[in-house]
């Protein structure tokens, strides 16, 4: 018998979609519980569009190939001391925020996509996530592996999952990560999938990458180049849920557009760290956060909003607020982490001539109004020997965890505050879209692991704040924070260069 | 002889990370270890999940099974993703061989009609039975506790999903790729007595709520039970009765039951070792469904393989918990 030939949509869906089946003995809700709360109406599983076909057998051969290739890289890297070939020791900080900071969202998303990749009554919407699941177990682990090396030659890296559950400027990115694993499966979806993967992972994956193919990190950017085929497959299961979601039920518009709203400035938040990473951490710079901006977000997902106008998506809440902020928050945020790197598991410094020179011409409207001064008095002040530190600790955005020191972006000198109450209690915010998404969800909010309240109730260790670091975030305090001047790390990379 | 390159040595601060030195020594780790060893969460979680708020999003309590450190789940295999893909696409490639052999030289015509009718009839439906597997593993990957076990649980369970679509693949050899046979399996699944038993049980193990229990109920007791009689006792007939062609088409899954029975084996004598507590709930969780399945299974394995068989996979069973100290 001739046997036909099956395109490539028909075998997927024998193969895959007629898996599951119409239960006879259980109820299917109790299987699958957690599909109606969140309000969103699903008519038709069966109109979900496959965004990849991908079978295992396929999976583990492409995957396998690129495994082999990746870690031939790894293993050359660390055979020939391939740290002593980025640009300047001062780039291996960015790397320790990658592997604190982002490493463990990776593997977040790993345990995020297999709980709607159990939860979803969907087969097809199931096994995307399924697949995205073991892509981002697969991220977080490749990291782990990269980042190796480093931690033997640099401080910083060494104890990252440790640190990323304690230390207070990383509860900005696990608490972004905690709030999407903890709303319902839908809102995650909308909140990585989307919002994320889709619309801003080009300023997080990007930046990082780039950075280090710029600055000589040949076994980050290798990872970056491994795992790009896999992100593409995200981006794509992204634009299907948006769609799907859209096209289930006229309902389900302002429900998405809601978790849009509040996951565009979650992630905008989020996004500052990148900003800073960008604008001040890497010597050999990629292009400016504001230039960054204005091509992923500005141009990409201004084109992306209008395509989805059609089924009543309008632009994320303060996209506005963002253009304006385009011109700070690199500047804001560094100088947030230079005013208190003494509990900061990275270093910190003061850009050179060169770079604030880079920075004016990057920031013509703002930087030498508003920044450079600042700069330039560090500088004066760290030649007199008084290299200034801020003792005391911040009071912290009770949405996004960032340290209150953003500003009105009319008026840069002015501190934004915003706060509202909440049964009796004060809750502060960083600005507008932080306050709008406590509001409508305070309940959730008001459970902030806030990392300044929890040293002050004495929930850290202490008393003071370098028994904290020691004792409760496991620094090696004087190796790992304070100025990158006089660090081990900078002796060290001296001694190996031969400088000295 | 030797040869020997000249390199320049430097000497590092550290050979690891600084868990994996608390654990094992500052001394050079493997891979597997970096990647696996308090990998995962485990403290200040900002928000309680609206969809189960008694519980933190990484929460031990989602199992009555306690352990001292859940890193102790070390895997005999120590899959790694990097690991776990280069092992599986090696036996892909296997398969893939086997698979095109077999349809190249239409060993399916060789196959007699009561074969053929066998195959989609007992055979095909595991289709099915994988699906569920896959669900029940990724219910331990999700709410889990430690990245030792959660990751060999999405292996396994991504192994399940590869399993189901090589099931549907032989459906599709047999029916000359109309999909008639698949149809037909699915019909059996939903309707014939045969398959009853063991689809209520699937159903039954998908609103399965103690994770751990679940493991046992599908890793253990149902996979033990069913590799048995299909893998080894149905696999044994076919080889007798002229369908020994089909040998090409399951030894992926031949290899796959022998490489996770030593995860499962060393998951279950881990967790028994642990204490007299965990050790009591295994045995009664291994009872209650080792009794379910009997019932479930009888008259597949009866009908499937004659009187006797379903008394052979269950001595297996019994062998594999006293393994474990769990009879």
């Amino acid at each position: 018998m001739a046997a036909k030939k099956l395109n490539i949509k028909d075998k997927y869906r024998l193969l895959t979609r007629d898996l599951d089946w119409e239960f006879s003995y259980q109820d299917r809700k109790e299987a699958f519980p957690y599909e109606e709360f969140e309000g969103i109406k699903i008519t038709d599983w069966s109109k979900w569009e496959d965004p990849f076909r991908l079978t295992m057998d396929a999976y583990w051969k492409y995957q396998a190939e690129k495994e082999k290739k990746l870690y031939a890289i790894f293993d050359a890297f660390a055979q020939n001391n391939g740290h002593l070939n980025i640009s300047d020791p001062r780039y291996a900080n960015a790397l320790k925020i990658f592997l604190t900071g982002v490493s463990p969202l990776e593997y977040q998303a790993f345990q995020g996509f297999a709980h709607t990749g159990r939860q979803f009554g969907g087969v097809g919407a199931r096994i995307a996530c399924q697949m995205q699941s073991i892509d981002e177990l697969r991220h977080v682990q490749t990291q782990i592996h990269a980042m190796s090396h480093y931690n033997k030659f640099f401080d910083g890296f060494q104890d990252w999952s440790h640190m990323h559950d304690r230390v207070w400027y990383l509860s900005v990115p696990k608490s972004f990560f905690d709030d999407a694993r903890s709303a319902g499966p839908f809102e995650y979806l909308v909140a990585i999938s989307f919002s994320f993967e889709y619309v801003l992972t080009n300023l997080l994956f990007v930046p990082f990458m780039s950075g280090a193919a710029y600055n000589g990190d040949m076994a980050t950017v290798t990872f970056g180049f491994s795992a790009q085929s896999d992100e593409a497959r995200h981006m794509t299961l992204g634009l299907e849920v948006i769609k799907f979601l859209l096209e289930q039920h006229e309902d389900n518009v302002p429900i998405v557009q809601k978790w849009i709203d509040k996951w565009f400035w979650r992630g905008t938040r989020l996004l500052s760290i990148v900003a800073m990473m960008m604008d001040y951490m890497l010597p050999n710079k990629v292009m400016s956060w504001k230039e960054a901006w204005e091509v992923y977000f500005e141009e990409a997902g201004g084109s992306l909003f209008k395509d989805l106008a059609r089924y009543g998506i309008r632009m994320p809440k303060y996209a506005e607020t963002t253009e304006k902020e385009k011109e700070h928050v690199s500047h804001q945020a560094w100088w947030i982490f230079y005013n208190y790197g003494q509990a900061a598991g990275f270093h910190t410094w003061i850009p050179t001539d060169k770079e604030l020179d880079w920075l004016s011409e990057k920031y013509p409207e703002t930087f030498d109004k508003y920044y450079r001064p600042r700069w330039e008095l560090a500088r004066q002040m760290e030649a007199e020997g008084k290299r200034f530190y801020n003792p005391g600790l911040p009071q912290l955005c009770n949405c996004c965890q960032i340290p209150m020191g953003f500003t009105e972006m009319d008026d840069p000198t002015q501190i934004a505050y915003r706060q509202t109450v909440y049964n009796g209690e004060r809750y502060h915010f960083c600005s507008d879209g932080c306050h709008d998404i406590f509001v409508d969800e305070p309940e959730k909010y008001v459970q902030s692991w806030l990392p300044v309240h929890q040293i002050f109730q004495g929930n850290c260790g202490g008393p003071g704040v370098e028994d904290v670091l020691r004792d409760y975030y496991r620094m090696n305090v004087g190796a790992d924070n304070l100025d990158i001047k006089g660090s081990p790390d900078e002796q060290r990379w001296n001694a190996w260069k031969g400088v000295a | 002889m030797t040869i020997e390159i000249k390199t320049s040595t430097l000497e590092p601060v550290r050979q690891t990370y600084a868990n994996i030195a608390r654990r094992f020594g500052d001394k050079p780790a493997t891979r597997y270890q970096e990647a696996t060893y308090d990998v995962q969460a485990e403290t200040n979680f900002h928000y309680r999940p609206l969809w189960q708020p008694q519980h933190e999003l990484n929460d031990k309590g989602r199992t009555a099974i306690q352990m001292e450190d859940w890193y102790a789940f070390r895997d005999p295999r120590q899959y790694y993703y990097g690991a776990y893909v280069g092992q599986r696409a090696r036996m892909q490639e296997n398969a893939e061989n086997n698979y095109a052999f077999f349809e190249k030289r239409n060993l399916a015509d060789r196959l007699g009609d009561g074969i053929r009718a066998g195959l989609i009839r007992f055979l095909v439906p595991l289709r099915h039975v994988e699906h569920a597997a896959n669900l029940n593993n990724m219910y331990g990957t999700a709410y889990g506790y430690g990245t030792a076990i959660t990751q060999a649980m999405l292996y396994d369970g991504m192994d399940r999903l590869g399993i189901a679509q090589y099931f549907s693949r032989i459906g599709l050899i047999l029916d000359g790729n109309s999909g008639e046979a698949l149809i037909e399996a699915k019909r059996a699944w939903m309707e014939d007595p045969l398959w009853q038993g063991l689809r209520a049980l699937c159903e039954e193990t998908l609103v399965t709520r103690d994770w751990f229990e679940l493991f046992v109920a599908q890793d253990l007791v149902l996979d033990s039970l069913i590799g048995q009689l299909v893998y080894d006792q149905y696999d044994a007939w076919l080889a007798d009765n002229g369908g020994q062609d089909v040998a090409m088409l399951t030894e992926f899954m031949q290899e796959w039951r022998k490489d996770r029975t030593r995860w499962v084996d060393a998951v279950l004598k881990t967790a028994a070792a642990e204490s007299d507590d965990n050790r009591a709930l295994l045995r009664d969780w291994a009872a209650k469904w080792r009794g379910k399945a009997a019932e479930a299974l009888s008259p597949l394995a009866r009908e499937m393989l004659g009187e006797e068989a379903l008394e052979q996979a269950l001595a297996e069973l019994e062998k594999r918990m006293a393994k474990a100290g769990i009879n």
